[in-house]
């Protein structure tokens, strides 16, 4: 059964339709690597996936429940967006903790420090996240909404700010998330990354998928790149 | 061969039952209200806008006043207790612009409202962390409005402790939510208090007279009435924003 499903699924604002009647689905262990130029509206499906926005027309289901679905559809979804969501004042193991405790994980402390370690950056937990670098501060980002245990991961620019190192640790972790069963959805400019973690590539233009099929009828990136540049550019 | 058919369904059970014990299980709308309450209080512990902000300007104007006016025209007792509501009033709303500030800088809110809380949770939380922060005020200035007005109080000390409470309330239920209507907008400081000043006058005005007649010595029971306004509008207010909240937190 498909985690995350979408049908005719549309938000307009005003007479503009960000996204365009779009029909998906995502099972568990499946990652659909979204890709589209700014204002394609990538971040207003997956805000309409995490429940944030109504739809204007169609409709969403995730792990079953009708979007926006209230508490129960929220306690799966794992969200990560442009922004970190994070209270600079509070320490990185607070940020995270109060994330766990709001998802009502049991020992929500150790359950904080094993997301940050997930992250390699338990040895920065007590510092308050307004100290840490944008690097650091994602992988913050990451164990926040990782500490729930997501079965589905909605993931907006997810290596925003990450060296080469956060990149490996964050793309290891979330290929290990697929392999346990979460279904991902990952909004990316990187194709490389998307490609690496992808099982299906989608493309998104003015609000309507171009593009959807198996990653492995896209080839190479450079060959994969050269078609995304025609389709965006028609 | 019969030791795995006996190992093999007990090791299944046993993680099916550990499983189940961490499973996650969401929070009560009690529960995250205080969360969220107590998240919001240490924040401002730690950054102190609002609170020094809003002790600064509750001082100030205590001080700024006692020189403005001529008191013997006009008696202490007969200004005081419009002039501490109005202070009371204006140092509140820079609490309430507030909260649902910090939510908005690197979109924290997207994560509240992505959590699996009942929304009247935000908006619970929010104002009982909003009440905390007018009560402390109020705490802080009335001592200090006696000594520099010279008022004498004593022995109502506990009635003026239920008018703040009552009035606090109402003050924070409203303001709460035209905080969160407000926060996103480009003039948000302007339009905080453009929308919620006059919802306030009830509250002001039934405070400020129950108040007066504590303070001039009258009977207790002639601020009943007042009290019974405060408290109507309470019950009204906290219902009806806490269920506007759901509705434009959803939009």
């Amino acid at each position: 059964m498909a985690l995350v499903e979408a049908a005719a699924l549309t938000r307009a604002f005003g007479n503009r339709r960000a996204v365009d009647r779009i029909d998906l689905a995502i099972a568990g262990g499946e990652c659909l690597a979204l890709f589209g130029p700014n204002g394609a509206g990538k971040t207003t499906l997956l805000r309409l996936l995490a429940g944030l926005l109504r739809p204007t027309a169609g409709q969403a289901r995730v792990d079953g429940v009708a979007l926006p679905g209230g508490a129960a559809a929220r306690a799966v979804v794992g969200l990560i967006s442009h922004q970190t969501m994070l209270y600079p004042a509070l320490t990185a193991l607070e940020n995270v903790e109060f994330a766990a405790r709001l998802h009502g994980v049991p020992n929500a402390t150790a359950a904080a420090r094993g997301a940050l370690g997930r992250l390699a950056i338990a040895d920065r937990a007590d510092t308050p996240v307004r100290a840490l670098s944008r690097g650091m501060q994602q992988r913050v980002t990451v164990a926040r909404a990782l500490v729930h245990s997501p079965r589905v991961l909605l993931l907006d620019e997810p290596f925003t700010g990450l060296d080469d190192a956060g990149s490996s640790t964050l793309a290891e972790t979330l290929a290990e998330l697929a392999r346990e069963g979460a279904a991902l959805l990952l909004v990316t400019h990187d194709v490389r990354e998307g490609l690496a973690l992808a099982t299906h590539v989608a493309v998104m233009r003015r609000g309507s998928i171009a593009l959807h099929e198996p990653r492995i009828a896209s080839g190479e990136p450079d060959a994969f790149v050269r078609r995304y540049r025609e389709i965006v550019s028609a | 061969m019969s030791a795995d058919l006996i190992t093999g369904p007990t090791v299944v059970a046993t993680e099916a039952t550990t499983r189940e014990e961490h499973r996650p299980i969401p929070p009560s709308l009690v529960t995250a209200a205080w969360l969220i309450a107590r998240k919001d209080m240490v924040v401002e512990l730690r950054t102190r806008t609002a609170l020094l902000a809003a002790l600064a300007l509750s001082l100030l104007s205590i001080v700024i006043f006692n020189f403005a006016w001529d008191p013997t025209a006009v008696a202490a007792l007969d200004l005081a207790p419009g002039l501490l509501w109005v202070i009371f009033t204006f140092s509140g709303l820079l609490g309430l612009h507030r909260a649902f500030g910090v939510e908005q800088a690197d979109r924290a809110m997207d994560a509240l409202l992505g959590a699996p809380i009942p929304r009247t949770a935000i908006y619970a939380g929010k104002a009982l962390g909003n009440l905390a922060l007018v009560l402390l005020v109020q705490l802080v200035s009335i001592p200090a409005a006696l000594v520099v007005y010279n008022l004498e109080i004593a022995r109502v000390i506990l009635p003026l402790g239920g008018i703040a409470l009552l009035a606090g309330i109402g003050l924070v239920a409203v303001g709460t939510l035209f905080g969160a209507m407000t926060t996103s907008t480009r003039a948000s400081e302007l339009l905080l208090p453009v929308l919620a000043l006059p919802f306030f006058v009830p509250v002001v005005t039934a405070a400020a007279q129950a108040t007066a007649r504590l303070m001039g010595g009258r009977p207790v029971n002639e601020t009943i009435g007042w009290l019974k306004l405060l408290a109507a509008y309470d019950i009204i207010f906290v219902v009806a924003c806490a269920f506007a909240y759901t509705v434009i937190a959803d939009e």
